[in-house]
Formats: structure tokens, sequence, C-alpha cells
């Protein structure tokens, strides 16, 4: 890691604030880093708030849901207090997103060559026929089949995995240095993702692009991703390498989700669900967000939240906010 | 996990052209949309070329000639100051059907920029154009549009300015309801993040996704305001006398109602297929421009 990380978010909250009721948080005190290049990986089920903190990071907070504390620094640039005008700059360049349904993330009424040189054009100011030779480009690169012809289509015109390539050459049509994925590929089949996470992954290494990639599908992160966060209920509960992460989950939430994925490796092993439901966020327990779901709660965990702590044997970056790691790291091992 | 197989690209198939249908059926199969366009074009054509079908003058007077039924030199008769009745409804289509369409373009450009600006940016300024438009849609059509042309006087700029004053209400309110369901789309927020400004995300990515509504409302929205013309010109408040228009005709006519009673019935008949023909136009269009016949 270089000193000054690209992106570098210190504990985030982001919730919605009623008069009258008492703020609902959403996402609490949540803390990462994304070095240069780095390919990082947000895993949490549904609600869990890893599309929030993408969307906080994008600044596209959905109205009402507000940054309730904490930082997110670009290249040590507060993008919270920066003007609109240097924010906005920074978005056409430097910070791209993918959306999770090609469906709706492409304009219907514009063509797809158009939609890709917009930016470009504006961005950095070429001209209307250099843009469109750069979404030509862009879209061949994304290994869409004959480009020129395609740029003309509308959304409506192309399958869901053409409409997907389109978005990512969209999203790194003005090389960002910071490519933000919200779930890209869980609307698409099974195929056609492998080659979308491929793709997307061999253009970001060309281009040293940092990657924060949100999803539910722990296979995905598996194949794209270096680091990895897990969350649950709108924390981050465990943090590591992926590998080290999958290899030896230290927080029962992680392990959980481990044991209730199917594995090739062994086709036969019995798939364990992780009982019960998340909390509900407007009503947060005082202890642990999992206690009620964790088998291997104590007492402390009801009353006094855990925090993100090193776990043993200390590995860069490697965290879980468990009081019981130890225990949990024989209940793998056994 | 086993290792995945290599990234395959997906093979380079022939160069074939997108298929650019929208529907299984093809606009002229639209029976509507066909009706309509041949009936409103037909009045175009009559509106643009009315000096060309009839060769007398609409408000030249022949007090030789008044009051005679229909012959082979007056189709349809002439009235009480012996204008030819045909020409001066043929005239009137002009006037008619140009006060109508921008009697509707004035309002429909207002209200959606203004819906649209309210819907996009909210807060403050959201909330003084609804409650604008709230204030306006609780005064009825008529009562408020026969209120502001007396204020103003008869004429086609008060016709203008009173319609546009009570009709931009819809468009606002319309457009911001479309425009508030679009921005949550995700191709406005990539449009936002691809740094363009707010009023360039607005027009090229929300306007163009957004205004097919109005557009379908603006088509029933004109036969309003031509019924509304006509009603004004009935009472005496719309354009002044001389000129040819189906309003005024009408109510000339009715005084001879029993004897020539073609003086006030082929003017109504007028307005009728005129609604008629812009209703079908507004229909067919609908089914062409709604987004769930769109794929």
């Amino acid at each position: 890691m270089t000193e000054t990380p690209l992106l570098s978010v210190r504990n985030l909250s982001l919730g919605v604030q009623r008069k009258g009721r008492a703020t609902t948080v959403i996402v609490d005190d949540i803390s990462f880093d994304v070095a240069e290049g780095e390919r990082f990986g947000i895993v949490g089920e549904s609600g869990s708030g890893k599309s929030l903190t993408l969307r906080a990071i994008a600044n596209l907070l959905p109205a009402g849901v507000k940054v309730l504390s904490g930082t997110i620094a670009y290249r040590g640039q507060d993008l919270q207090t920066m003007p609109a005008k240097s924010r906005r700059r920074l978005a056409g360049q430097e910070i791209a997103m993918i959306f999770q349904e090609p469906m709706t993330a492409l304009n219907p009424v514009m063509r797809v060559g158009e939609q890709i040189a917009e930016s470009p054009r504006r961005n950095l100011g070429l001209s209307k026929s250099a843009a469109m030779d750069l979404a030509i480009d862009m879209m061949r690169k994304t290994g869409i089949p004959d480009p020129a012809h395609r740029a003309r289509a509308y959304p409506h015109e192309l399958s869901g995995g053409l409409r997907q390539r389109i978005m990512i050459a969209m999203a790194l049509s003005c090389s960002p240095r910071l490519l933000l994925c919200d779930e890209p590929t869980t609307a698409l089949d099974v195929t056609v993702q492998l080659q979308v996470l491929r793709l997307l992954e061999q253009l970001c290494e060309d281009t040293e692009t940092a990657l924060v990639f949100v999803t539910h599908d722990l296979g995905v992160v598996n194949q794209t991703c270096r680091e990895l966060g897990v969350m649950y209920a709108g924390e981050i509960v465990e943090r590591g390498r992926v590998k080290d992460v999958f290899a030896d989950p230290r927080h029962p939430y992680t392990k959980g989700l481990l044991d209730s994925a199917p594995d090739f490796d062994q086709p036969d092993r019995e798939l364990i669900a992780i009982a019960g439901f998340p909390p509900n966020l407007a009503d947060r327990p005082d202890g642990c967000p999992f206690q009620p779901r964790c088998s291997f709660a104590v007492e402390r965990c009801a009353t006094s939240r855990p925090r993100l702590e090193p776990v043993l044997p200390v590995l860069p970056g490697r965290e879980a906010a468990c009081f019981e790691t130890a225990r949990i790291f024989q209940g793998a091992t056994a | 996990m086993t290792t995945a197989p290599a990234p395959t690209l997906p093979p380079v198939t022939a160069a074939r052209r997108p298929a650019r249908s929208r529907s299984l059926r093809p606009w002229y199969r639209n029976g509507p949309l066909v009706a309509g366009i041949v009936i409103v074009g037909g009045l175009i054509l009559v509106a643009i070329f009315a000096p060309l079908i009839t060769p007398y003058s609409p408000t030249t007077q022949n007090l030789t000639d008044v009051l005679q039924g229909p012959s082979g030199a007056h189709w349809l008769g002439t009235d009480q100051f012996g204008r030819d009745v045909f020409t001066r409804l043929v005239w009137s289509t002009r006037v008619d059907l140009r006060i109508g369409f921008i009697a509707v373009l004035i309002p429909f450009v207002v209200g959606s920029i203004l819906g649209g600006l309210a819907g996009y940016f909210g807060g403050w300024l959201d909330l003084i154009v609804m409650r604008l438009v709230d204030i306006f849609f609780a005064f009825p059509f008529y009562v408020m549009v026969i209120a502001l042309v007396f204020v103003l006087g008869a004429g086609e700029t008060s016709i203008y300015l009173a319609i546009a004053t009570v009709s931009w209400v819809s468009y606002a309110k319309i457009v911001r309801g479309e425009v508030l369901v679009a921005k949550q789309q995700d191709y406005v927020m990539a449009a936002r993040l691809g740094g363009f400004s707010h009023l360039r995300v607005l027009a090229r990515h929300i306007g163009p996704n957004v205004l097919s509504q109005a557009i379908i409302y603006a088509m029933s929205d004109i036969v309003q305001d031509i019924m509304a013309i006509v009603t004004l010109g009935y009472l005496g408040l719309g354009i002044a006398p001389p000129t040819a228009e189906w309003g005024s005709m009408i109510s000339q006519g009715q005084q001879f109602i029993t004897t020539q009673w073609e003086q006030a019935t082929i003017p109504g008949l007028a307005v009728v297929v005129t609604s008629l023909g812009l209703s079908w136009l507004g229909d067919g269009l609908s089914d062409l421009l709604s987004p769930d016949r769109r794929k």
C-alpha cells in the first residue's frame, strides 16, 4: 500500500434522519482503504448497507439518506467538503460506476455509442468524431462484435450481456482510476457473468484501475477481488485478503456464509443455512448485531459490541469484529 | 474451486443491422392513428390552402345575397351579411387550428420546464411550483379561461394567455411525476456520475424519456383548447366578429336555426370532426409512444 490510499473511507455512518423519531443508522462506522490498482470486494446480504456505501462514495445517495459522520477521501481530499464543481470533474474523469441492472442503467432513448461518447466528449474535451471513435474502440475492447454498427443501436436492441459490456465501456471511457461496481453481474446468466467478470478484471489490470466491488456472491468475490470486507447489518464484521478469509473465516457470519454456499471441491458437503434474520436496523440490539443468530455467542455478546480487531495469526489487514475468534478458529479446523 | 475456463470473448458474428422495429404491429396498422392522421392532415391542408378552395372572401359582405339557401354558387348558402358559409367554414379551420396548436404549445413548454425543474431539484422550488399548481387546479377550466379572457379583453393574445395560464399546471404535474420516477433510474445516476451538469442531465437524459406522456396529453389538450376557443367565440369573447371562426358562426347561425339549420349545424359538425380526429391521433400516438409498448 502507498502512503495515501486512492480511496479512504473513515468511520463512515449513513442513516435516515426523521423529525421526531430516532435516527435509523443503516451503515455504522465503517472504515476501509483502497490502494491504487487494488481490487476490494464488499460482501453482504440484501440490506447490509453495501450498495449504500458504494453510492455514498459516488455521491448518489437516495433522497433522505445522509452521511451522519465520517469521511470519504479520494487521494486525501474529502469528498464531502469538496466544492461541487471539482467533485463533478472528479466524478467524470476519475471515478466511474457500473450498475447492477443493465436494463435500467442505460438511457433507453439514446444510441449506445452516443452514451459512451458523451462522457469523453464533455470531460476530456474530445471532438464529436474523436469521442465516437473512442466509444467504438471501447466497445471493441469490451468484446462487442461489430462495434461500429452496434454503436448505432438503442439499448433495447441489445442483449443483457451486451448491455453490461456497454456499461463497462461507458464506465471506462475516461480511464477512471477508481471503478465502483454494484453487483454488475447479478442480472446476467452465469456463463455471461464469467465472461463479464474476466473482462472487467482484464481491463482493470491493463489500466491499473482500482475496483470496489459490491456483491452478495462469494464466488464472484473469489474470482475478482484480492481484498474483502464482509458486511452485516451495516457493519464490516470481517476483513482481510480474500484467500485468507475464505481459508480461515474468523467471524461466525463469514463462516456461516461460506458454509451455506456450494463448493465445487466438495460437492457432497451439506449446505448449512444461517438461522434467523438480520436485525431490524431501526431497533438495533445493544450487543453484537449477529448475536441472536450466532452459535458461538457467549454472555457478553448480548451486552457489548465487538469492534474490528486484528486476529491471530496476524496477517496484513486481517481483522474481525468478534469476541470469540479463537473458538471459531478451532471450530473451522475441526 | 476448480479453475474456471479461459475468458471467452463472444465469436464475431456476421455484421447485421440491429432490427429497428419497436413492436410487432407497424404504425400504419394502428387504426386510430391512421384515422387521426387522415382527418387532422386533411384539416391542416384545408387550413393552408383555404384561399384556393373557395373563390369568395370570408369577410366581404354582400348585402344583396343575404340568407340564401344552398345552391351551386353557395354550397352552404349565405349568412345574414351575404357571406358564403362554406368559405367561412373553410377559413375558420385556419383560425381555430392555429389558435389551438399555439395555445397548446405555450403551456406545454412552460409546464414541462417548470414541472421538470420542480421534480428534478425538489426542495423549495418543488414546493412553490406544486402549491401554484394546486391553486390553479382548484378552479374549473372554463370558469378560469372565460374570466381571464373577460379581464384581458377579447382577441387572440388573450386566448393564448388565458389558456396558458390555466393549462400549464397539467403539464407541470405530468412531467414532474415522470421526472420523479426517472431521476431514480440508474441511467440518470450514471449520467450524474459522468460529471455532467444538472441541466444537461435533465435536458438530455431525463427530458426525452419523460416528454412522451406530456405529448400524449397535449393531443387531448388541443381538443379541449379548440372547444374553449369555440365556446369563447360562441359567447362573443373570442375572435373579433368579422373574422370567420366556428364558435361565432354557430352563435350567429342559431338565430336562423328554424329556416337555415345548416348555418349553425355545419360549423358544429366541423368542431366534432376536428375533435374526433385529434382524439384519435392522440390515442394512436399514445399507443406508439407509451413506454409499456416500447421494448
